[in-house]
């Protein structure tokens, strides 16, 4: 498996409470805008093309166009 | 107000009488549709290896317009490997430089020849139309000769040859062939009246196209613009090229109104609005939908697709005439071989193959650039956007800003003419890529190692005891032993090629590499030109072993 399903994040609440706090006061597109940049610089930081690709579809699987 | 004042004036061809519509026998082994850049570098290339060839030309005159301006490095050594690039890298500008714009500011710069020691630079600027007078210079100075305003108006296609039907000012006649070479252009009548797929896609997008007179301080680079403040929303592109005529390409939307901005009240302001002065004269104004498409195959029976007709593909990247240049370069080998009797049609099969290849490798590549440049959806463009904006302060994000990858050679990994590595190498030069220059001497002056090998079968060794020559399919194949032959005179060669001692490489004629090895197997090499001649997994037929030391 490419992908680790189960929890890797070391303070996951604190992520989640960070994240969302980013968004505060923006709008809809704002924040569009703040999630590819912080798309783009993960997806740098993981670097592995096969890993991006398997997200990639993994995250496209549970979007139903 | 300025109108179109074009300073190259175009030559008038005149019409000349065929010799069969005077009675002369009509058959030829090869007959070439289409005295486009792509017609004329194969008939060069095929009569300089000696098989005739008649050319039909509807026109009377060359390329209007720069058109296909950027000629890549391959493509300039394919040129000089038929004695036609040295006035071009003359005359045209060379450039190695690239610089990308975002709004006003620069987002980065590229070098595409980041190593010394090659002849050819990375590009040189020259417009089509200079190119092409040139080629056809050459291609009279050879023997050759272009039918202008002969055109072709019906094939027949056959299992063993060819008949062409050919209209002209002075009625019409018809020819039958060996071989014909479709090089009809991006509408081929060809492709059209054998009735085959030519799938792909268009863009929707449309691009104004200009060659611009004037003096100006810009140094030899392409620049890129996204989103410039003169051109809002849109990208731009600038290019030098020969006798201060510039060229520039403006991205206009689909909805654009083709005829109405071709109008050159239309196109001043816009030129004005990039170089911030008006002291400029148009040369040639076009505007042009992109495509990215291929044919399926190349190969039909007797007839074969070359350049535009075979595959189109969208500028950025300059890989449209260029692949048309590589695929004349990988044709006129393997049709030799096959007219003399000394390979089997079937060879031809591996030009489908590698060239099919290469127009998807292309293909590719020009579709990926010019999804960035016109997105085709409000969240890809919005992704782009982001790209763009974060450019400039994240150096990886730089990486995904696309303007063109330009044309480089496909390396024909998967050829079925390649004898796979049976020892470990760490050059990049591997079976099926082209093989890279370097500075050498022979006979005591300097030169470049592609000229040594040249334009036929050839071995290049670093082996002591080899032979001058191999006896191989009956043909003396020249062994370029280094110390002997020639001087590595920078040690470039040694590195590009990873040549220990008794390293040996086979070239093929169009100068891609066959086979390596780690010793010097006379053998081996036979088996190895067997199998690049397109004969039955490389049975070995070499006489060569007799004369090894
Ligand atoms: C506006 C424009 C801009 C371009 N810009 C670029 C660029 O920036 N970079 C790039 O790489 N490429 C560019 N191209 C594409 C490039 O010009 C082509 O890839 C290149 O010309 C292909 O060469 P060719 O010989 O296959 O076809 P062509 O040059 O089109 O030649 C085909 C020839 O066949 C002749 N012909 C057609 N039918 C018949 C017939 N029935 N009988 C006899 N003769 C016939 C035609 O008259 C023509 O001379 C551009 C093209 C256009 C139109």
């Amino acid at each position: 498996m490419l992908l680790e399903r189960d929890n890797r994040l070391e303070q996951p609440d604190s992520f989640y409470a960070g994240l969302i706090a980013a968004h505060d006061g923006l709008s809809l597109e704002q924040s569009a805008d703040l999630n590819f940049r912080l798309l783009l610089i993960l997806a740098n930081q993981i670097g592995r093309h096969d890993v991006l690709q398997a997200a990639i579809a993994a995250a496209r699987e549970g979007v139903t166009a | 107000m300025k109108q179109l004042n074009p300073s190259h004036v175009r030559p008038s061809f005149p019409f000349a009488r065929a010799p069969e519509q005077d009675g002369a026998p009509n058959h030829h082994p090869v007959v070439i549709v289409g005295g486009g850049m792509v017609g004329q570098t194969i008939a060069l290339d095929l009569i300089r290896k000696g098989v005739p060839v008649v050319v039909l030309e509807q026109g009377e005159t060359v390329s209007i317009g720069s058109r296909s301006l950027c000629q890549a490095k391959r493509t300039l050594e394919i040129w000089d490997r038929l004695g036609a690039a040295e006035w071009m890298v003359d005359k045209g500008v060379q450039w190695n430089i690239g610089k990308v714009f975002h709004r006003d500011g620069l987002l980065y710069e590229f070098n595409l020849l980041p190593e010394d020691g090659h002849q050819m630079p990375a590009f040189v600027n020259l417009q089509q139309y200079h190119m092409e007078e040139h080629l056809l210079e050459k291609l009279a100075a050879a023997g050759g000769a272009v039918r202008w305003r002969h055109r072709c108006v019906g094939i027949e296609n056959r299992p063993d040859g060819a008949t062409v039907q050919v209209e002209t000012p002075e009625g019409a006649y018809t020819l039958t062939c060996d071989w014909l070479i479709a090089c009809d252009g991006a509408k081929s009548g060809i492709r059209r009246q054998l009735g085959l797929d030519f799938d792909g896609k268009v863009f929707e997008d449309k691009f104004l196209i200009t060659d611009v007179r004037m003096t100006a301080p810009f140094p030899a680079e392409r620049w890129f613009w996204f989103e410039p403040p003169f051109h809002p929303g849109q990208t731009a592109l600038l290019h030098r090229q020969a006798d201060d005529i510039w060229r520039i390409d403006l991205q206009l939307g689909w909805d654009a109104d083709s005829e109405a901005e071709k109008a050159p009240e239309r196109v001043v302001p816009r030129i004005q609005a990039l170089l911030g002065h008006d002291n400029f004269e148009l040369e040639w104004i076009s505007v042009y939908v992109f495509q990215c498409r291929t044919l399926s195959r190349y190969v039909h029976d007797r007839v074969i697709f070359a350049g535009d007709a075979a595959h189109q593909v969208s500028p950025f990247g300059a890989r449209g005439g260029n692949a048309g240049v590589q695929d004349a370069d990988n044709l006129c080998w393997k049709l030799k071989l096959v007219l003399d009797g000394r390979a089997p049609a079937s060879l031809l099969e591996s030009y489908n193959d590698e060239r099919l290849y290469a127009a998807h490798e292309n293909i590719l590549n020009s579709t990926r650039a010019t999804d960035f440049m016109t997105p085709k959806s409000e969240a890809s463009r919005r992704m782009r956007d982001t790209v763009l904006a974060m450019a400039a302060d994240w150096p990886f994000a730089r990486a995904m800003v696309n303007s063109g990858r330009l044309s480089v050679p496909a390396h024909l990994v998967d050829s079925v003419l390649n004898t796979p590595d049976a020892d470990s190498f760490a050059a990049v030069v591997a079976p099926g890529s082209p093989a890279s220059d370097a500075p050498i001497a022979r006979a005591g002056a300097d030169d470049w190692f592609l000229h040594a090998i040249g334009d036929r079968f050839a071995v290049l060794t670093t082996a002591a005891d080899a032979p001058a020559t191999l006896d191989i399919e009956g043909e003396a194949v020249p062994v370029l032993t280094v110390g002997r032959d020639l001087v590595d005179t920078q040690g470039l060669l040694a590195r590009r090629y990873d040549l220990k001692p008794g390293t040996t490489y086979l070239f093929r004629p169009d100068q891609h590499v066959a086979a390596r090895w780690r010793a010097f197997d006379p053998a081996a090499i036979g088996a190895a030109m067997t199998r690049a001649m397109g004969k039955a997994g490389g049975q070995s037929k070499t006489e060569g072993a007799a004369h090894a030391a």
